[in-house]
């Protein structure tokens, strides 16, 4: 394949509730440090969350930090940062050659309830409403203020697309570099949502919130008493170029994207669906022109519902049943539920087993549910193996949306 | 209410409308416009600080009337006397 039709990626940069950088974030990873706390909301009380800590004023006034949003706030940060790794001389870029795709899973829920609660305490006089409500709502917003922040003039908007949205900003800014209509993309996901007390009462009202006297075993993805979703805030965006660029430099290269699949289950606002979830990853390798048993770890989708993780468990199956070499983990459970940041965040976190060969596992497994007991699943403690040369990355999302990326270590 | 102490209080929310600004040598019959940055937005964050903290509603039409610390002082002390 010609390298102009190689896309790469050369930086990254993320907010997780266990890390502030790729490096603390995957050192957590491998020393099993969940990163869920206790978290006072509106009219919900205390709940578990996953919550960033990254310092936002290190690339933002404290004016920006009034004025734009926190879904902002992560994406600047991821942005920066990933410039910053990519080692990009950004201030010789041509601005107008970068494009900002990121993944939402909702936006504007948050300002929105803000403000109500915030007209409440004036008796709902709409006269109290903010001027700053509309450009805090706007859907573009996470990906608008990275451009204000950095003075980056390309295209910018986000893809809303639920649970799988992370995975969904890498593809688009693939394509986009595919089509040339940049140069240089910021790609991932980003999600704001733990300010959102209607995303935690949500999941409640359908009995899947997850609740545990310990924070930290919250979110117990193939446990027999994982009891729901663990709602958290984070971020990654990722540097993507085409290859015939980054050699003009001396570029680290993370890893090759070599497939990706979208699609639909057409089947219920909620409930996944198995076969569609299979089609889906069959179409990712079918793009990446491998065979299952060429991948080395799925990084699941496995949120840690009782009806979610066993279909996951099921699609798998049927995929990967006869390929003893393939290795399957899970990150939510140490960070949560990282909404329209999953897919890019927990790829992230696996990225760097390209180079130190080891396999992540999941944690919080007391007692695996019989239903979930897949071939070679790395529970509680890391694995390491001879070699990774493919990672394959699974996102879902609500109204059936199925997001699969393969991403495979770099060679020339 | 002191036309000083009204004065403290303009400062006060324009502080925390634009917190990375150095307001010590703002001169007070300059418009403040010109003197930090301050857009539209803020202003309108500044008429809103006054609304929620003080009940003071400033119609657009008298906009203008808080263009620099002395003309807003002027302009605010009669509707801010008793308070």
């Amino acid at each position: 394949m010609p390298d102009e039709t190689r896309i790469v990626i050369t930086g990254v940069g993320l907010a997780a509730p266990n890390g502030n950088n790729l490096a603390e974030f995957r050192q957590n990873l491998l020393a099993g440090k969940a990163g869920i706390e206790r978290l006072e909301t509106h009219y919900m009380g205390e709940v578990v969350a996953g919550v960033c800590h990254f310092d936002p004023l290190k690339y933002q006034k404290k004016k920006e930090l009034r004025r734009g949003t926190r879904a902002g706030s992560i994406a600047i940060y991821c942005a920066q940062e990933a410039i910053a790794d990519s080692k990009v001389d950004f201030a010789r870029v041509d601005k107008s050659r970068i494009g900002v795709y990121l993944g939402i899973t909702e936006h504007g829920t948050v300002e929105t309830e803000n403000e109500i609660y915030n007209i409440k305490q004036y008796d709902y006089d709409v006269r109290f409403w903010s001027h700053h409500h509309n450009p805090r709502v706007v859907a573009n917003n996470p990906a608008g203020e990275v451009t204000l922040n950095m003075g980056i003039t390309g295209p910018h908007y986000t893809l809303g697309a639920a649970c799988a949205a992370g995975n969904i900003g890498l593809i688009q800014g693939l394509q986009c570099l595919l089509l040339g209509e940049v140069d240089l993309a910021l790609a991932g996901g980003v999600s704001e949502s733990i300010g959102s007390f209607g995303i935690f009462a949500g999941f409640k009202s359908e009995g899947a919130l997850a609740t545990h006297a310990d924070p930290q075993k919250a979110c117990r993805p193939f446990d027999k008493d994982r009891n729901g979703v663990v709602v958290s805030e984070g971020g990654c965006i990722y540097v993507l170029e085409r290859l015939s660029d980054t050699l003009k430099r001396e570029a680290k290269i993370y890893g090759e994207i070599v497939g990706y699949a979208i699609n639909s289950d057409a089947f219920d606002f909620i409930l996944p669906h198995p076969q569609r979830q299979a089609e889906c990853m069959k179409l990712a390798l079918k793009k990446a022109g491998i065979s299952p048993g060429d991948i080395n770890i799925i990084n699941t989708h496995g949120t840690g519902t009782p009806e979610g993780d066993p279909v996951e468990c099921q699609a798998i199956r049927e995929v990967f049943g006869n390929c003893p070499d393939v290795y399957i983990n899970n990150t939510k459970s140490y960070i949560g539920h990282t909404m329209g940041a999953a897919g890019a965040l927990e790829l992230a976190g696996n990225l760097p087993s390209f180079e130190d060969h080891i396999v992540h596992p999941t944690i919080n497994v007391d007692h695996l549910d019989p239903e979930c007991a897949l071939n070679n699943l790395v529970i509680n403690q890391p694995k390491k193996v001879d070699n990774i040369n493919y990672i394959l990355n699974n996102s879902f999302g609500m109204l059936g949306i199925n997001s699969v990326v393969i991403v495979k270590r770099f060679e020339k | 209410m002191t036309k000083e102490k009204i004065k403290s209080l303009i400062l006060e929310i324009i502080a925390e409308i634009v917190p990375d600004e150095d307001l010590s040598h703002l001169k007070s019959d300059v418009r403040i416009r010109d003197q930090i940055e301050l857009d539209s937005m803020d202003f309108l964050d500044i008429i809103m600080e006054l609304r929620k903290r003080y009940g003071i509603e400033v119609p657009e039409d008298d906009y203008m009337e808080l263009a620099t610390l002395d003309s807003a002082v002027a302009y605010l002390e009669p509707r801010m006397s008793r308070l």
